[in-house]
């Protein structure tokens, strides 16, 4: 912020790179808080829109002390569950953590963080919003930013490998191996599917990638979205992303009906919750990259909020409330997802995987690139 | 039975739509009436002919309609049931004329709810009730006494009235009980 310096003669005396890592502390501190919070109400929201589909009410008994007793909005807010992640949050704390006896320890107490971790990271190359007081609202504008995602994403398979193998029982086991096989299949097809954007966009910095989808396709009506541009891609993505995340219809690692629960079988309390947090973190980031890829990221075509903020505050925040509805659209329709569709076969799965969306994804390769080289790009 | 397996188009093979099919059913259930009940604020009207607690029931005279016959007690088949007769004093109210029991106690966590100590009783002194949920926080506060099962229970419109035509004949005889 460039009135940052007359808050205090502290902030005036610091160098630019005293500064930058100033900058990066608060935008992580906020991008990490503000994740954990939606991870907390997209478990809500999973067993909110889970009730509403099943014709329930879902949960609305949970209250809080003191605003829980103010007339009308008390018993509204708790109506809507509001504080329901709060007392799941506390009562994963205060479970019994149980280590079951025959586990292998180590992997077994190193799984749920190995889940946890790449799920975070993820979001630090996303940019969540223009501008705010002239700072860029993305925590590392890398040049690669979608190969060093695609680095991250297949680091999460190994959390949960190794949390089947460190249950050292037969399903979840199974459910370690199926989540293996499901997950380096898929992010074949998913880094296939996202070469074209690339070949349109010619960065890998997914700030340009926002950028250039600023405008419209067809004035006032279509923006210039690479969803509109692209829309096999952003299928095969879409797919691609719900097969990495592990959700339904491919949550073969899960598969309560088979697994007893998959990987997770052996966990209890926190650590548990912690393969939750991540399950949601994930989503959470694989919604953030298909705004950022397909769906223009914080712009807007109407009214210029394709552009970005600069010094204005009330611009900048919007942009980040854009960013964040979109967000939140795709996380309602990967949970809708969920309540609709029966699970895949698990020989299903792969041949979906390997026989269709690969031959797909490289054609759509082939021709995005013809078409771009006979109209001389 | 052999179900035929149709074969399947190309429309229908892209999965598309039972995708479709999908979306259109949630989404009606989403925005759908829902059928949950706000149970303790909300509670299901009880049939006729509900197997709920037994309770014991005093007639309009206001008296304890049991007579200690243990006929309950006998036929109970978890011997949920205990009763104390009044022994040869007798009751301080009624004298030897009907023998109320000195205490009638109803263990509701081995009570079954068959019904069948309301079949037996001679007296039409049981009943079971609409009571279904019934909860305490100790095992000792879930077997009732007589004083709690007679309060629960309340009164029985009694067609046959014994004790008002006994207290009747008692008068003519010139002797009060």
């Amino acid at each position: 912020m460039h009135n940052l310096p007359t808050i205090h003669p502290i902030l005036a005396a610091m160098t630019p790179g005293e500064t930058f890592a100033l900058w990066s502390v608060v935008k992580i501190v906020g991008v990490v808080a503000i994740l954990l919070g939606m991870v907390a109400y997209s478990v809500l929201a999973e067993r909110k829109v889970s009730a509403f589909i099943q014709d329930r009410v879902g949960p609305n008994r949970t209250t809080f002390p003191l605003i829980g007793s103010i007339p009308f909005l008390g018993p509204l807010l708790a109506s809507w569950g509001i504080w329901q992640p709060l007392a799941d949050g506390l009562k994963s704390f205060l479970k019994e953590d149980f280590t079951p006896a025959h586990v292998r320890k180590v992997y077994f107490w190193l799984a749920p963080a190995i889940t946890m971790i790449p799920a975070f990271l993820t979001v630090a190359v996303i940019p969540f919003g223009s501008q705010l007081g002239g700072q860029k609202m993305v925590i590392a504008d890398l040049n690669v930013g979608i190969l060093y995602t695609f680095g991250i994403v297949s680091l999460g398979v190994y959390g949960i490998v190794l949390a089947g193998y460190a249950a050292n029982s037969k399903y979840p086991f199974l459910g370690g191996i199926r989540s293996s096989a499901q997950m380096i299949s898929y992010e074949i097809a998913m880094g296939m599917s996202v070469i074209p954007v690339f070949l349109l966009v010619g960065n890998l910095n997914l700030g340009k990638v926002i950028d250039y989808q600023a405008g419209y396709l067809i004035p006032w009506l279509l923006p210039n979205w690479l969803a509109f541009k692209q829309p096999l891609a952003f299928a095969i993505f879409l797919i691609a992303a719900f097969a990495e995340t592990n959700r339904l219809p491919f949550d073969m690692p899960e598969c309560e009906t088979e697994l007893v629960g998959g990987y997770n079988t052996e966990y209890s309390s926190m650590k548990f919750a912690m393969f939750f947090m991540g399950e949601y973190a994930n989503m959470i980031t694989s919604s953030a990259m298909m705004v950022t890829l397909f769906f223009g990221g914080w712009t807007l075509p109407w009214f210029g909020l394709d552009q970005p903020a600069g010094d204005n505050l009330v611009i900048g925040l919007l942009h980040i409330g854009i960013f964040l509805a979109k967000v939140a659209g795709f996380l309602f329709v990967i949970i809708w997802v969920r309540w609709m569709w029966p699970r895949f076969r698990y020989d299903q799965l792969m041949s979906l995987g390997w026989r269709r969306f690969i031959p797909l994804a490289l054609a759509n390769i082939l021709v995005t690139a013809a078409v771009l080289w006979v109209m001389g790009k | 039975m052999i179900v035929k397996r149709d074969k399947l188009n190309f429309w229908e093979r892209l999965y598309l739509p039972a995708v479709l099919g999908g979306f259109k059913v949630t989404i009606r259930h989403f925005f759908g009436k829902k059928v949950t009940m706000q149970y303790p604020e909300e509670k299901w009207s009880v049939p006729p002919g509900y197997r709920g607690a037994p309770y014991l029931v005093k007639d309009q005279e206001n008296r304890t309609k049991c007579v200690s016959c243990q006929l309950c007690e006998f036929v109970c088949p978890p011997k949920a049931i205990r009763i104390t007769p009044p022994g040869p004093a007798g009751s301080p109210e009624a004298g030897n004329v009907e023998k109320a029991p000195k205490e009638f106690e109803i263990n509701m966590l081995r009570c079954i709810f068959c019904g069948f100590c309301q079949e037996v009783c001679p007296e039409e002194a049981i009943f079971l009730m609409k009571d279904y949920s019934l909860t305490g926080t100790s095992r000792a506060e879930m077997i009732y006494n007589k004083e709690k099962l007679l309060a629960l229970g309340g009164i029985h419109d009694d067609k046959i009235q014994k004790w008002k035509h006994k207290a009747a004949e008692a008068k003519e005889q010139g002797i009060t009980p």
